[in-house]
């Protein structure tokens, strides 16, 4: 099987790799970028573990090819932090408590992120339609929701001093 | 061990709130799973899985397979000695790897290691199996009679006098009780009995199985996997493999949910058997398919319950029968359903008959709560009819008849002081229960019980040179556990919390721990974290003593200091835990505390739900508006946690309740093996979840600990059907109350 | 397999006319990756779309919109006109799979997937949408519900494939809706679905109305019956019963694991009913 290659921009370095044309983005990640706190929960987009930001747009990335990221800008929760100062939603989970087991948490913040990105000032509806496509089986998701709509706010607030 | 706890006790670290030790690792994506650990030189395995749900495997012909290049080695049934297998594992072994039989859809034949995934996945296809296809039964009622197509033609049911001579699917029946039931019925003014039926359901952990192997041809070996007991998954492996216990070590990796279903061994024998053959590292995952059809799903069950009050209330009978499927091996948990069912109440006539079943099925897992919810339905929906009929409170029902401290139990002990009644009444004056409900809503009322498990726990303890403090558990972390350890450390050697580094040891580091299990962790491990932060603390004391010269009687721990025991000790100046450690080299090496037991006094824990809903009275749709998570923690050693257990538990039970079922169909095939077919709660599908603890202290842990997790799941099936049969003005019997079932409710 | 980028439309129907193995065509891929998964087909061939221009383009035309294929469902979501035109089609977007799927997934894949329960299609069928088909014999436009031939199986022949969906203008005083039936809020496939278009005149009477089933039989169905049961009258509460009974009687479903052949029927016509009132109260706000 001939190799594809692709060059891509991952959490704003540049990323070069060669795949297989079955490849997924996630196989990709995980496996040559060695990126693996994107997880494989289904592999079928119907559990939102994979969550990454592909070109600003929020999707599963195990519903994505290798071959079709280049020139694609990637952000995964390894770009989340910056340096040693975590995110306001990183911050907010661990200090909300709102994940127990961690496998759903990487999906959780990638999809939060991509929310507050849209929509700086969601509703608690907004927020659980919104992360309908992350499953959690172990919080009840009540403490994500908390853990979201209290980094939005400060989030908020910061940029309003700002 | 004596509660040492008094209530009120001033506790400087322990009902804190600090952050868990694994949280950065864990929001950065650092953490490492099971699929997340990779070695050098590392093939990549796949497992060949039956599509019949019942055939005889004629012959396994991999010839073709091993023909592909890239392909490193083939394993089945051939490769486990099945005659060197302890009688107890048999059944393990058999759901490993089929031998004569297959026996559900899904069961493995057969496993490849290759260069590659699609190299692998290209080997599978060109493995041959010759089937005799035999006609099979999935479900429980139909399994038991006469008719039925038999799996085990040497499974005589136990437990029944004298034993059948005639193989059947029942594998064995159990009795609980005390009292007479028929003379409990002829006092009662009114008597409801009726049958129940609930569908299986899967933990749903979002992690599928996973599982490194590296083993050498001298049988030395490594294993990586995502697991809720490594030392469980290492002494089954290297059984089945016929190799030493103390060759292979097993590391827990962070694990991604278990509830349960990770308490058992499926891929890490076959693992090792084919890192042996191939001698490189082997990596196996499972994808979500496998994890629906092979891995354990719980029981499908049939439940009848018949319960005579008094006009007054008082419950003078009550009688359960229950069968539970097990899937293809004997085992199902019909014992601890059938222990659970009456142990909210105090019965003075009380009978319960369990069925173990056999069916075509993948082999049931335990299930957060093994049994009890199921049984749970049944009774709390009777109990919830009986209140309607006698007009009375559905919260004062229970009232009247809890079980209480020195309450003999449905299943044989005597309960101690435990918090039922308390979880009754703040349920009664909760605000969610005073609510005006509108049209087509309903509300729900159940209550649950669990044991708790204690049982055999190593901890080890070691003093650095800097006075923090290495923590060494045996029991995979599934939901914060390291923080509540690191917890209860501090809180008895006096220091700060983040002086503590928790970390789950491989098994060549530390003695044997039993699974993480049974919602035991919090009560074992902390307890023997206690034990021997106690043993440390000793052994400093005899430091501080050697250094002022004093016998070591002399000295005492308080505050994080030893202390002279008096005026007559001498008059010392407080020597730090720092302080001695620092000095630990001079003083005769290491400090280090440890605790080997079998810890008992787990403390039973009960729940009161309260749950609101409303039906779609032309859809069956039911929306839930509130629910309320009363339970008894014993004592919330980090309540954050706490909380997500009890939150968790509710919504995996609302999920069971509603839409979670396996749907076979009639070839004895799983039609919805995926997240989108099997339907868990997603976030949009829940409100809030309220939560109160209460804190009744177990008096067999240091601290008052009982278990929490498991409780949680046992009223949700009762209390959501409860609510649901208010809204619809209709009994609802069948688990899941999806929207076709409810609507046929609606439209009589 | 292989994976190619094709710059123009003309450059991937060549490929795909050429290919003698199976070949796929990736839009958004929300389906096609997850049969890749699955093992369900293993094609020799997947053509790439979104590298060529106009497919990523939502463009005006006569008063309508013509949708590229690789447009995302997110990007039309977000489209203004089309979503104050035809709030029904948006609405079948927005349940489509979750937010990470609404990313990738398109207009022209929820068509081709073929799917009977494909959330966009009934009210794009409602709104009178045709499909751009080209193929080695050039171009043509055909209704988008003659795109399915059943279950997963299109009516489009080797070397064919959907450019554009042409949604037209929505007359005055037309509204839309789509609703679908799951047992969850989300993530999840309709069980039964209505999408309908009402168009009213100036009196409020019902001039014009179509009304589309998902789910209830293997391609979605146009219940004539039902639409015949309001076009021309005041859309009151007897049209309205009559119109809910003319759906249900429209239902041919079947019993699966995802629903009951008796709940299907029944819910259908609730459904139908729900979208015509939601699609007349449009209807009256314009």
């Amino acid at each position: 099987m001939s190799k594809i290659t692709v060059s891509a921009t991952v959490n704003g370095d540049a990323a070069d790799f060669v795949c297989d044309a079955t490849e997924t983005l996630l196989d990709v990640l995980r496996d040559r970028l060695g990126l693996t706190g994107a997880k494989e929960g289904c592999g079928t987009g119907d559990c939102g573990a994979c969550s990454v930001i592909l070109n600003d747009r929020l999707v599963c990335a195990c519903l994505v090819l290798g071959a079709e990221a280049q020139g694609a800008k990637i952000e995964t929760v390894e770009g989340l932090a910056n340096g040693e100062t975590l995110h306001p939603l990183q911050r907010k989970f661990i200090e909300h408590a709102a994940l127990q087991c961690g496998v759903c948490t990487p999906g959780f913040l990638v999809a939060a992120k991509s929310l507050i990105d849209h929509n700086p000032d969601p509703t608690e509806e907004q927020v659980r339609y919104w992360l309908a496509g992350n499953l959690c089986r172990c919080t009840g998701y009540d403490k994500i929701v908390r853990a979201v709509l209290d980094a939005a706010a400060e989030m908020r607030e910061a940029n309003h001093a700002a | 061990m004596p509660l040492d706890a008094k209530p009120g006790m001033d506790f400087k670290v322990i009902g804190t709130r600090p952050v868990r030790p694994d949280g950065i690792d864990k929001v950065t994506g650092r953490a490492r799973f099971g699929a997340d650990f990779n070695m050098p030189g590392q093939l990549t395995g796949r497992v060949l899985r039956s599509p019949h749900a019942h055939a005889r495997v004629k012959s396994i012909d991999v010839s073709q397979a091993l023909k592909l290049q890239g392909v490193k080695a083939v394993v089945t049934r051939d490769d486990f000695n099945a005659d060197a297998v302890d009688p107890a594992l048999m059944d393990v072994l058999v759901n490993v790897m089929a031998r004569d039989k297959v026996l559900y859809e899904g069961h493995a034949v057969a496993a490849v290691a290759a260069v590659d995934a699609p190299t692998a996945r290209q080997a599978l296809k060109l493995i041959k199996v010759d089937y005799e296809i035999l006609p099979h039964v999935t479900d429980v009622e139909e399994a038991m009679k006469p008719s039925a197509p038999v799996l085990h033609a040497d499974m005589f049911t136990d437990g029944v006098e004298p034993r059948p001579t005639k193989a059947s699917n029942i594998a064995s029946r159990v009795e609980f009780g005390h009292g007479d039931v028929e003379a409990g019925f002829q006092q009662a003014d009114v008597i409801v009995e009726r049958e129940f039926r609930t569908e299986a359901a899967h933990q749903g952990y979002i992690e599928p199985h996973a599982v490194v192997a590296s083993m050498g041809a001298d049988g030395y070996a490594e294993m990586w996997c995502c697991t809720q007991g490594h030392f469980m998954v290492r002494n089954i492996s290297a059984h089945l493999n016929g190799v030493d216990v103390s060759k292979l070590r097993v590391t827990a990796s962070e694990i991604g949910g278990g509830f349960g279903g990770k308490t058992t061994v499926f891929l890490e024998p076959v693992a090792l058997a084919l890192s042996r053959k191939a001698n490189r590292p082997v990596k196996l995952v499972m994808t979500r398919d496998e994890v629906f059809r092979a891995s354990g799903p719980t029981s499908s069950s049939y439940v009848k319950v018949k319960i005579g009050a008094k006009k007054d209330g008082t419950i003078t009978g009550a009688y359960a029968e229950l069968a539970y499927q097990g899937g293809a091996f004997r085992g199902s948990p019909v014992d601890m359903g059938a222990m659970c069912t009456y142990a909210c109440y105090d019965l003075k006539n009380v009978q319960v008959v369990g069925y173990d079943v056999v069916v075509n099925r993948p082999k049931q897992a335990a299930y957060r709560a093994p049994g009890a919810p199921q049984a749970a339905f049944g009774v709390e929906s009777v109990i919830d009819e009986l209140a309607q009929k006698l007009g009375m409170d559905p919260i004062d029902l229970r009232l009247k008849n809890a079980a209480r401290d020195g309450t003999k139990s449905s299943y044989g002990p005597t309960f101690g002081p435990n918090g039922l009644i308390q979880t009754l009444e703040a349920a009664k004056n909760h605000p969610n229960y005073k609510v005006k409900l509108g049209p087509h809503q309903g509300r729900g009322v159940a209550v649950g019980f669990w044991f708790n498990f204690g049982g055999q726990t190593a901890v080890s303890m070691n003093v650095n040179i800097d006075g923090s403090i290495a923590l060494a558990v045996g029991t995979p972390d599934i939901g914060g556990s390291r923080a509540s350890m690191g917890l209860m450390a501090a809180e008895e050697l006096g220091i700060a919390y983040d002086k503590v580094r928790t970390i789950v040891a491989d098994t060549a580091s530390l003695g044997f721990n039993d699974v993480t299990e049974g919602s035991r962790v919090t009560f074992s491990s902390g307890l023997a974290t206690v034990q021997a932060a106690r043993d440390a603390i000793k052994k400093m004391c005899g430091r501080a003593a050697q250094m002022w010269g004093i016998p070591e009687d002399a000295v005492e721990w308080k505050d994080g200091h030893a202390h002279p025991a008096g005026a007559n000790a001498g008059n010392f100046p407080p020597m730090s835990l720092a302080d001695i450690a620092k000095d630990a080299g001079n003083t005769g090496g290491p400090i280090a505390g440890h605790c080997e037991v079998n810890a008992e006094g787990a403390g039973i824990s009960f729940a009161t739900h309260l749950v609101d809903v409303e039906v779609d009275p032309q859809t069956g749709r039911t929306q839930v508006l509130r629910y309320t998570v009363i339970q008894d923690a014993g004592k919330a050693i980090h309540p954050t946690y706490v909380e997500g257990q009890y939150q968790g538990g509710a919504a995996q039970g609302v999920g069971w309740a509603l839409n979670e079922e396996y749907i076979y169909g009639k070839d004895g095939r799983l039609q919805n093996a995926g997240f989108l077919d099997y339907r868990i709660p997603v976030c949009s599908d829940l409100p809030m979840i309220d939560t109160v603890i209460i804190e009744v202290p177990n008096p067999g842990h240091p601290y008052g600990v009982r278990g929490v997790g498991e409780t949680g799941i046992v009223p949700p099936l009762g209390a959501v059907g409860n609510a649901v049969s208010h809204a619809c003005g209709h009994r609802m019997t069948v688990v899941p109350m999806s929207p076709p079932r409810s609507l046929k409710a609606i439209k009589g | 397999m292989r994976y190619e980028t094709p710059a123009t439309i003309e450059a991937a129907v060549g490929l795909i006319a050429a290919e003698t193995g199976i070949a796929r065509v990736l839009s958004g891929g929300t389906d096609l990756l997850v049969q890749l998964k699955a093992g369900m087909i293993e094609p020799d061939l997947v053509v790439d779309l979104k590298r060529i221009a106009a497919t990523r383009e939502i463009t005006a035309e006569a008063g309508g919109f013509r949708i590229g294929s690789a447009v995302s469902a997110a990007s039309l979501r977000e489209h203004k006109a089309l979503r104050a035109a035809w709030p029904g089609i948006i609405e079948g977007l927005k349940l489509i799979g979750s937010t990470q799927v609404q990313g990738r997934a398109t207009l022209t894949g929820n068509l081709c997937n073929a799917s009977p329960a494909a959330d966009s299609v009934p009210c794009l069928v409602a709104a009178g949408a045709s499909a751009r088909i080209v193929g080695p014999s050039g171009k043509r436009d055909i209704p988008v519900q003659d795109v399915p031939a059943g279950p997963g199986r299109t009516n489009l022949a080797k070397g064919e494939l959907v450019e554009s969906i042409f949604i037209p203008a929505a007359a005055a005083h037309t509204g839309s809706c789509y609703l679908r039936f799951t047992p969850r809020t989300e993530m999840d496939i309709a069980v039964v679905s209505a999408g309908v278009s009402v168009t009213l005149d100036a009196s409020g009477t019902c001039t014009a109305a179509c009304i589309v089933l998902g789910a209830v039989a293997a391609r979605v169905t146009i219940a004539e019956e039902a639409a015949k049961a309001i076009i021309g009258t005041k859309v009151d509460e007897a049209a309205l019963a009559k119109m809910q009974a003319a759906a249900s009687a429209a239902a041919t479903p079947i019993d699966d694991k995802r629903g009951t052949k008796e709940f299907r029927i029944e819910v259908a016509g609730v459904l139908a009913r729900r979208a015509v009132e939601k699609a007349l109260e449009r209807a009256r706000g314009k």
